[in-house]
């Protein structure tokens, strides 16, 4: 079990994420007991083997940054959750992954952002469509984590549509001319 | 300049109370090195040689008399007693503490400041035309989509953590003065056959290691559309740009690799989902934004008769007049370019003092604002023919009023490895040697127009890769040695300078100028400028020179064989 973020508030969690080691191939690896989450490779090779699985809310699927969101495009409906993986919580291309999932291809279910996921990040992770955020396990203490709550409030009013608030500033508050102000 | 709404002012006072947290974090040992790292360069902060460099961001270029006390203050407070303007119109200080930095960002936005995003790998300060709004020359005034631009960029959560630095620059004049072509994103305000206002949006320019002129990807975007046309590029650049090499990572790489043709197709699919979305620009937003811009409204003034006749008798103010005074497009108005490059100072540096007594002049002269350059000059935008010779003695009183701009001691230079950490070489003892080489006033107007940039290492913040004379600072068996290219050139005819040969050592480069501009002056026919010249007979013959007047000096034993 492991903490994660979700609606707000930390909540232990059952999920593995399944990473191929060295020499592990996607087709052939045992996967651990209890829901897994797999790479998109190990759900290509063996997605028939797996979509039962899925459809009962035990398997999901990771992302890399590198993944073509394109292959779930099918799956959408079938899986219990969608993680994408931060090898470095400075490569950013998660955040392009998350939108294109949420905003391209409509998938409504958990979004995980996992790896090396900071709480100096969460406010931009959300945004983007994560609902689920997961650090690395051992990365914060409770009282740390319970702290890091607040980060995902840093910005009340962003200026930018994104995810989470499609429409931008302008079009969600109703912002004034100067002329008006002073009058 | 823009006026701050509430929701303007509560993101500039998260971000403060944000970055206070994130410091407390890093101090107290919970936050590493590496995860502070990103964290302060989004708020312009540099560990550099010495101490933390802090850089504040001046939205392309827009500053008012209060803001500049606040910098004064900041200067006088928490530096020693000066600031510098970058090349990019924003303003560095070199020795803040990082203890003190939330609460100078606490003082910044009480006056509407920030450093957001003016470092990291994400979207930086978009830098524009110091004479927007007043230009003769200005098809549409760019500010507002500047603006428009800044707020869009400012803390976008899926472009927080580009592969590299992402820099924008918006031209909306005849003459671009804003260097839209070696910029990420170089947007030119346009008008298509219809009348309809757009933009010609240019890709993957760059100066840095490897200098590109960006190309056009798009011939016209029209206005409603342009974020969500930024957002297009952004994507695609996020996704498939290099992150394996920082040297290979800027959006000018991935252009090059895939082509024009196949990015800009990339660029259209994206957009091709975006288009008409809810980030989608309204007319009502546009007049919101533009309406938050105080600019005076001018009327025209009868031509001075005091200002005619001072010009007339007066040979050092008519100097100062033909070289810092510029027309405005309201007859009975100019602008001025109060000069940061008296010779024997930093270029761009200005002390406490001079950041409050321009304050005083802008109140006094313009209008209470001021703009900064990326040539590290200030701009007073608006002053009355009438008010020129007064303002003529004041900035003289606070050393302003070198009458050198566009001359070749208007150096544009680095702060180079004096404060720099990634520096090869010093930048600016360079900048005062030639500086104290050319003293002749006389003998700088005949040189006439002549840009020299000094960049004090590859990164090319000082920008010598489009200066007429360009200087690069390179490291030659761990001595500080200079390169020196020619026939560089920015604006609508931007170029990329030749390099002329060896690099040559400090002590060296004023002989290494003086020996171009004699070539300069040998072969110029007439009104030629020196840009002119080497444009028109090449490099070979400046190259020749100063080899053949390098080695005559080394056979007379004046400087050692190197």
């Amino acid at each position: 079990m492991s903490d994660i973020i979700k609606n707000g508030r930390i909540q232990a969690d059952d999920w593995t994420v399944l990473r191929l080691a060295e020499g592990e191939e996607a087709a052939t690896v045992a996967l651990p007991a209890g829901r897994v989450i797999v790479p998109l490779a190990l759900w290509q090779a063996r997605r028939d083997a797996l979509l039962e699985q899925a459809r009962a809310g035990a398997v999901g699927v990771w992302l890399a940054g590198d993944d073509d969101p394109t292959a779930l495009a099918a799956d959408l409906a079938a899986l219990p959750v969608i993680a994408v993986d931060f090898p470095k919580f400075a490569d950013g291309r998660g955040y392009s992954l998350a939108t294109l999932l949420r905003t391209r291809h409509g998938y409504t279910g958990a979004l995980r952002a996992i790896g090396d996921v900071l709480r100096d990040q969460f406010f931009f992770l959300l945004r983007c469509g994560f609902s689920e955020l997961q650090p690395r396990a051992g990365k914060y203490t409770a009282a740390q984590l319970e702290a890091a709550l607040a980060s995902l409030r840093d910005f009340s009013e962003p200026y930018q549509g994104a995810v989470d608030r499609p429409e931008p500033l302008f079009r969600r508050q109703p912002r004034r001319p100067l002329a008006r102000e002073a009058a | 300049m823009y006026q701050y709404d509430e929701y303007d002012q509560r993101i500039v006072d998260e971000r403060v109370a944000q970055f206070a947290d994130q410091t407390r974090r890093y101090l107290g040992g919970e936050l590493s090195d590496d995860e502070f790292r990103p964290l302060r360069l989004q708020n312009g902060l540099y560990i550099q040689r010495h101490a933390p460099m802090l850089r504040i961001a001046a939205p392309y270029g827009n500053l008012n008399s209060k803001q500049l006390r606040t910098l004064g203050h900041i200067a006088r407070t928490y530096d020693r007693g000066y600031g510098h303007i970058t090349t990019r119109q924003n303003i560095q200080f070199n020795w803040p503490r990082l203890e003190d930095v939330p609460e100078i960002l606490g003082l910044l936005a009480n006056v509407q400041m920030h450093a957001i995003q003016t470092s990291g790998n994400c979207i930086r300060n978009v830098t524009s035309d110091p004479f927007a709004g007043v230009a003769a020359d200005e098809r549409v005034d760019p500010r507002p989509w500047c603006e428009i631009l800044r707020q869009w960029s400012t803390f976008h959560p899926e472009f927080a953590f580009l592969p590299r630095k992402f820099k924008i620059a918006v031209n909306g004049a005849a003459e671009d003065r804003a260097v839209i072509q070696v910029h990420d994103i170089g947007l030119d305000i346009v008008r298509n056959a219809a009348g309809e206002l757009g933009f010609r949006v240019l890709v993957g320019g760059g100066l840095g290691r490897t200098p590109i002129i960006g190309e056009e990807v798009a011939a016209f975007v029209p206005w409603q559309q342009i974020l969500n046309y930024c957002e297009a590029i952004l994507r695609v650049y996020n996704q498939h740009g290099r992150r394996d090499n920082a040297y290979k990572a800027r959006i000018k790489i991935l252009v090059k690799a895939l082509g024009v043709p196949e990015f800009a197709r990339q660029v259209e699919a994206e957009f091709a989902h975006l288009e008409d979305g809810p980030s989608t620009l309204t007319q009502a937003e546009i007049d919101r934004v533009a309406s938050r811009f105080t600019d005076p409204v001018l009327s025209p003034l009868q031509a001075d008769a005091g200002y005619r006749a001072r010009l007339a008798e007066d040979k050092t103010f008519a100097a100062w007049a033909r070289r810092n005074v510029r027309e405005h497009r309201v007859p009975g108005y100019a602008s001025v370019v109060l000069s940061l490059k008296p010779h024997g100072v930093a270029p761009g540096d200005l002390t406490a003092e001079q950041f409050d007594a321009v304050a005083d002049l802008a109140d006094r002269y313009s209008f209470g604002e001021v703009r900064s350059t990326h040539e590290q000059n200030i701009v007073l935008a608006s002053v009355r023919e009438a008010d020129l010779v007064a303002l003529w003695q004041d900035a003289r009183a606070i050393g302003l009023a070198t009458p050198n701009i566009g001359l070749l001691t208007d150096i544009i230079s680095c702060p180079g490895g004096d404060f720099c950490a990634l520096a090869n070489a010093k930048s600016i003892p360079i900048a005062k040697a030639i500086q104290e080489r050319f003293d002749n006033l006389d003998y700088l107007f005949d040189i006439g127009d002549l840009e020299i940039n000094i960049s004090g290492c590859m990164n090319a913040c000082g920008h010598h890769h489009v200066g007429h004379i360009g200087i690069l600072g390179v490291d030659k068996n761990g001595a500080e040695f200079y390169q020196v290219t020619i026939g560089g050139q920015q604006g609508n005819e931007a170029a990329l300078g030749k390099v002329i040969g060896p690099s040559f050592a400090a002590a060296e480069m004023p002989d290494v100028i003086t020996s171009l501009i004699n070539n300069y002056i040998d072969h110029r026919h007439d009104d030629e400028r020196f840009i002119d010249t080497v444009r028109r007979i090449g490099v070979e013959p400046f190259k020749t020179r100063v080899y053949a007047e390098r080695g005559a000096r080394q056979q007379a034993g004046e400087i050692a064989h190197v």
